[in-house]
């Protein structure tokens, strides 16, 4: 039965999930892939937020080693922390189907840097999807879990920002049959000790040789034949701008994009008399088909930065480089009216401490009126740089250095950390704000372990305790407060905290403004 | 391509205009268009300027309606006219809160349907009903009546 609808991309790996029958969908919130697993819990797929992206992707191994399929989703920053077991399953692979969606941020709408997953495949020998609209988004993921099983190979489906939230038109098709759930004991192929893991390479790499082969049949792969003056090489959302910057030109899309079907490319390259590669972000296409002794024109260094657009791509082909035009600012996000943050960073400021800080909607808190954020790099990094800053400055500055992270992010990576501070700790002791807005307030205000829901808000019975986390790591001492009700006595706790030689955590908790009607509603219909 | 049409909707975080652009394409898609609707989520949630873009037609290729080439540009919020009025093509409509009778508005909640309402105006080709029969399936119940009465009073004027 089909069904013809308006989908965004994340709702349409959502239908693909549960069209083909995903067994689990597990994975850790971050813009822009969110709402995938969100979509597929919501239409009754089994869906879960793990504490990490590296807990995620483990987790989802264990159940394609069952044979049942699984799907895995993160934001790119996030497959930085899946990249230990990703490495080392693109070796032994499963035999149910495993999908790693990675959501990659082009332009930085809502990260803090733009790396380019695509070097994710190449690096690790995963095989590659990068769909161009929602209806891809359905029809590859569907035939990436089945490439997935048949070749015994981890997909990486990379998708950005555009693809991810824009809608367009998707036919959506029926259900297939679910697998067969069964364990079967094969260590040669499971067990990566060296002397398996050495055999396991070599099938590694004639797999892609074998993928390579089927690329090439052309079922991934969109040629547009017009003029013979300009072809387009392209992939993902670059492709539907090329369509309107260049209506003139023939295009050659490629939807497997590793490994790539390179004979192809070199048919389409020689059938023109100026042929361009036309993608966002890292040049891995172009170099790829140079290295391979294929003549064509790659981008000038600055479109590398952001996302393309149809302007940029217009420009791009007609080799313009004079510099591009910025739109007006509109206006920054902020800490909202209200937000229980507030409190706690006019209390940093007014200490002038230095914050080593980390990711969430608290590192808004570097803009003014606070000020108060000097440094932030990864998911719970907070704690350690932190560390690092103590150990390094003379007492007096050390004494200053506080590390802000907030609950979510704690139990993301922030828990190792604190392990760190208690096994190595600094002279002067340190001192740890937890932010515990009791939700994942930056990404859209998702459940983790401590807030005492599951992924689809029912209750979970077994919350994990933030305190006695801290407590059992052995942390000199832990207190709880309410920085809203009452900021002065949070500003003398952690005068008197930051004064001593003690390891410290302080949990700053109340709920996030916009979380607390969430939670009321149920709370409610528990 | 040709054939397209471009819709920018412009506000604030909480203006309800994603919501709205659903709607509005919703309402094209069932009037038996090509449609794309692109937006950027995240961050903005936070009282930050948000917009979001619709393009139909016969074919729609790129879902970001390329810079200057909006045909219509609808703007919730008076402060967010000046930086996204380069989005407009020459020539385009520009519905602003002054295209809206703002007396009659019942909640700020539902100015983004009353907006729509005065958009909808400028598609002749797409009877009233199938505005209505979306923005019901969008809205709970409970908000229907007041958001149908904002609608036709922004159509109205």
């Amino acid at each position: 039965m089909n069904q013809r609808l308006l989908a965004s991309g994340n709702e349409a790996m959502a239908m693909a999930a549960l069209d083909c029958g995903v067994l689990l969908g597990t994975g850790y919130p971050g813009t822009p892939s969110s709402e995938i697993l969100e979509n597929f819990s919501a239409l009754g797929g089994r869906a879960e937020w793990a504490p990490n992206e590296k807990c995620a992707l483990e987790v989802g191994i264990g159940v394609a080693f069952a044979n049942g399929r699984a799907l895995v989703t993160m934001k790119h920053v996030g497959v930085n922390v899946a990249a230990d077991p990703l490495f080392t399953i693109a070796y032994s692979g499963t035999p149910g189907g495993l999908v790693l969606v990675s959501a990659d941020d082009p332009g930085m709408a809502s990260s803090q840097n733009e790396q380019d997953n695509r070097r994710y495949a190449i690096a690790s020998g995963a095989l590659m999807f990068e769909p161009a609209d929602s209806q891809e988004c359905y029809d590859f993921l569907i035939r990436a879990f089945e490439i997935s099983e048949e070749y015994r190979r981890p997909v990486l489906f990379r998708v950005t920002t555009r693809v991810c939230h824009s809608k367009c038109i998707l036919e959506r098709r029926g259900k297939s049959r679910p697998r067969e759930i069964r364990f079967d004991k094969d260590p040669k192929s499971n067990v990566m000790i060296p002397a398996y893991a050495r055999i396991a390479h070599r099938k590694l790499r004639a797999s892609l040789h074998e993928l390579e082969a089927l690329n090439e049949k052309g079922e991934f792969t969109k040629e547009i034949r017009k003029s013979d003056e300009l072809g387009v090489i392209t992939s993902g959302i670059s492709f539907q701008h090329v369509r309107d910057a260049a209506p003139e030109a023939s295009i050659l899309k490629i939807g497997m994009t590793y490994p790539l079907p390179l004979e192809t490319i070199r048919r389409f390259a020689g059938s023109v008399k100026r042929c361009v590669v036309v993608e966002e972000g890292d040049p891995v296409l172009e170099d790829a088909i140079k290295a391979a002794g294929i003549p064509v024109e790659g981008k000038a260094e600055m479109f590398r930065f952001g996302e393309l657009n149809v302007n940029r791509v217009r420009k791009l082909l007609a080799n313009d480089l004079t510099p591009e035009a910025q739109p007006p600012a509109g206006r920054p996000p902020q800490l909202c009216v209200g937000c229980p943050h507030r409190k706690s960073y006019e209390v940093l400021r007014d200490l002038n401490c230095i914050v080593s800080g980390d990711i969430g909607c608290y590192t808004l808190g570097v803009l003014p009126p606070f000020e108060a954020v000097d440094t932030c790099v990864c998911m719970g990094a907070s704690i350690t740089v932190g560390l690092g800053l103590r150990k390094a400055l003379p007492e007096a500055e050390a004494r200053r250095v506080v590390s802000v992270i907030g609950d979510s992010t704690f139990l993301h990576t922030g828990i190792n950390g604190i392990v760190e501070m208690v096994y190595n700790r600094p002279a002067t002791g340190h001192v740890v704000l937890i932010l515990d807005n009791s939700t994942t307030a930056m990404t859209g205000l998702q459940e983790h372990p401590g807030t005492g829901r599951l992924l689809d808000h029912t209750p979970c019975p077994h919350p994990v305790s933030i305190e006695e986390t801290l407590r059992g790591i052995g942390v000199d001492n832990v207190d709880v407060v309410d920085a809203v009700l009452d900021q002065e006595g949070f500003r003398e706790l952690l005068k008197k905290r930051l004064a001593s030689n003690d390891t410290s955590v302080i949990i700053c908790r109340r709920p996030c403004i916009l979380a607390a009607v969430k939670i009321k509603s149920y709370e409610e219909n528990k | 391509m040709a054939n397209v049409t471009n819709i920018t909707v412009s506000g604030l975080g909480g203006q309800g205009v994603l919501k709205v652009t659903d709607i509005l394409a919703e309402v094209l898609f069932r009037a038996g268009y090509d449609v794309k609707k692109s937006e950027v989520h995240g961050m903005s949630q936070r009282g930050g300027s948000v917009s979001s873009e619709v393009r139909f037609g016969d074919d729609v290729a790129s879902p970001m309606v390329p810079e200057g080439e909006s045909d219509f540009l609808v703007v919730l919020d008076p402060t967010q006219i000046e930086v996204n009025l380069h989005k407009l093509k020459q020539g385009g409509t520009l519905i602003t809160t002054d295209d809206v009778p703002m007396d009659k508005l019942k909640s700020p909640k539902a100015l983004n349907i009353m907006m729509l309402g005065a958009l909808s105006e400028k598609f002749p080709a797409i009877g009233e009903e199938l505005w209505i029969e979306v923005v019901k399936a969008f809205l709970p119940q409970k908000l229907h009546e007041m958001n149908i009465e904002m609608f036709r009073l922004g159509r109205q004027k």
